[in-house]
């Protein structure tokens, strides 16, 4: 989630009480040493190996056919989920910050179910409804229509797995934010679509704006549940990370490591634009 | 500017329009599809669900996550906190950078974290190499998993902890130092009791992610029957045999578990709540 500015973040310099100078060093030693082995030499192997074979390899791994069907499978993926969830997440949180009713909590237990679910039972579970096997799966075959082991059913796994994203991220921030200017609009005689142009969608821009990051992020990178319902189709059914896996078991490692390098370039952009739309937060809300 | 008191009523536009699209939406993409679970494992009758969720192999599978889930949930909250309190109290170059990579874990697909501990804790591995030397296994076994599965469920205690710790009013601290306190029994007694909720979300959310995680885990389990098979790879494997309905009762147990983990989590955050206010 994207901090909230609270007014101590403003700029009040706080006199800390502080540990030892070798405590500290000690200490940030340690994390240091954490990072190194857990963040710095995975991301450090993953260029290492990608250019093991020289820059033309490189180039040659991520431009081949099967590596750009993967990249338009992928991207095609991301723009149907991405707008149909963050749809949903603003209608969602409209719903449960600007109303009061029976049951709310309910309903946001219910929205963050996706996360508690294994992303294999994700997969799994679209199998069991709309696979070739079952009832309903079947009749859909007769009718020409194939979901599970193609597209459709890659997005909507993916659909599932990336649901609770831009919700989650939109309610503590409408929470937080009231309902008073909504109410003020109203009261002026502003109607409803009227109101959520231009009162809540400013307000919320920047969470809306990261809850759709994030919500891209794992779309991109979504790997069990897809793996389930793709098939492994070379040029067909194949994600980005899909054919990360399959060029990595034919060890085929620098080939694999490379198109893994596109990944974490996205990942490492995504932590990137983090940070910025915090500052740009913080900034707003001291204008206000 | 609560001026009134009570239940506020409901004014703005659009409540049936929401409320009806978000029922709808939450039903076909995620209510709908769970239910499936169920309903493929109610026709199967107790016996042989006992019967399949009780194979020693799926056993096996299931003690398997589930410790090594436990572990990198134990060695995160040491971890988490320590990464906490450094990128909170202390000034020093680099922070903010350390600060963003903490969420990397997030942003990277699971796949690739996966692909990078294999290569990193293979015997001709960068990190596995030194290990050889002193005989100790890291890939094809458990301590690969909890490797993998510490690297997933860090950010979660981090930026759990994080938030709680930023508003925790120095003055308590400087009281139990005007006391006679040292600074380690002012952590001990004042620090950890204040922190502690916030730890125990943070590594539960962990060690619920670690038990359903699959893509980082795959790639450095080795995945040997009945040594390091996960769950959710033995759903993978029921499947690839399609076998529906034994994939859905080993789902359920799973789905089980980390329901009630979420459950669990919600009540502590009640008493968290209630403690604190």
């Amino acid at each position: 989630m994207l901090k909230q500015p609270t007014p101590e973040s403003a700029p009040i310099i706080k006199k800390r009480i502080s540990d030892p100078l070798p405590v500290q060093m000690a200490l940030i030693g340690l994390t240091l040493l954490f990072f190194i082995t857990f963040i710095f030499l995975p991301l450090g192997l993953v260029f290492a190996q990608a250019f093991s074979k020289g820059w033309e390899y490189y180039l040659e791994s991520i431009r081949e056919p099967y590596a750009l069907e993967a990249v338009k499978l992928t991207l095609t993926t991301v723009a149907i989920v991405v707008p149909l969830n963050a749809l949903f997440g603003v209608t969602a949180a409209w719903a449960i910050t600007k109303f009061n009713f029976r049951g709310k909590a309910a309903l946001k237990t219910l929205l963050d179910l996706p996360f508690a679910v294994s992303p294999v039972i994700a997969g799994l579970i679209f199998v069991l409804l709309v696979g070739s096997r079952t009832p309903f799966g079947s009749w859909l075959g007769e009718q020409g229509i194939k979901i599970i082991f193609s597209t459709p059913g890659i997005v909507i796994a993916t659909l599932f797995v990336t649901f609770p994203f831009v919700a989650r991220e939109l309610i503590p921030l409408m929470e937080a934010q009231g309902r008073d200017e909504e109410e003020a609009a109203l009261t002026l005689g502003a109607r409803g679509w009227q109101i959520f142009g231009k009162i809540t969608l400013p307000n919320i821009r920047w969470g809306l704006l990261y809850g759709m990051i994030l919500c891209s992020a794992r779309s991109i990178g979504e790997f069990g549940a897809v793996s389930v319902v793709s098939g492994h189709i070379r040029g067909q059914t194949n994600t980005i990370p899909l054919h990360v896996e399959i060029l990595y078991s034919e060890y085929n490692f620098a080939a694999s490591f490379s198109v893994a390098s596109i990944l974490v370039f996205l990942a490492l952009l995504t932590v990137g634009v983090k940070v910025t739309l915090e500052k740009q937060f913080q900034k707003n809300s001291f204008h206000h | 500017m609560e001026l009134f008191q009570g239940k506020r009523r409901n004014i703005l536009p659009g409540f049936g329009l929401s409320m009806g699209y978000t029922v709808f939406y939450l039903s076909a993409i995620v209510i709908v599809p769970l239910s499936m679970i169920f309903f493929n494992t109610i026709p199967m009758g107790w016996e042989p669900f006992l019967h399949t969720v009780t194979a020693p192999r799926v056993l096996a599978s299931y003690r398997l996550s589930f410790s090594t889930a436990l572990f990198a949930a134990i060695f995160d909250a040491i971890v988490g906190l320590l990464t906490a309190w450094v990128l909170v109290r202390y000034r020093f170059a680099g922070r903010q950078f350390l600060d963003a990579l903490v969420d990397l874990p997030f942003a990277l697909p699971t796949a690739v974290a996966g692909i990078c501990f294999a290569t990193l804790y293979s015997p001709v591995g960068w990190l596995g190499e030194t290990f050889a030397k002193w005989n100790i296994e890291i890939i094809n076994s458990p301590t690969g998993i909890v490797v993998a599965l510490i690297f997933i469920g860090f950010p979660f205690v981090v930026r759990t902890i994080q938030p709680v710790l930023e508003e925790v009013e120095q003055e308590i601290e400087e009281a139990a130092q005007c006391l006679g306190a040292t600074r380690w029994q002012t952590f001990r007694k004042i620090l950890l009791p204040h922190l502690f909720p916030a730890l125990l979300t943070g590594s539960t959310l962990a060690f619920a992610r670690g038990i359903g995680e699959y893509g980082s885990v795959i790639f450095i389990a080795g995945n040997l029957p009945m040594k390091t098979e996960i769950a959710p790879l033995m759903i993978m494997s029921k499947l690839d045999q399609f076998d529906y309905a034994g994939a859905s009762a080993v789902a359920l147990v799973l789905l089980l578990i980390s329901f009630s983990m979420l459950l669990l989590l919600n009540a502590v955050q009640e008493w968290q709540q209630k403690e604190y206010r």
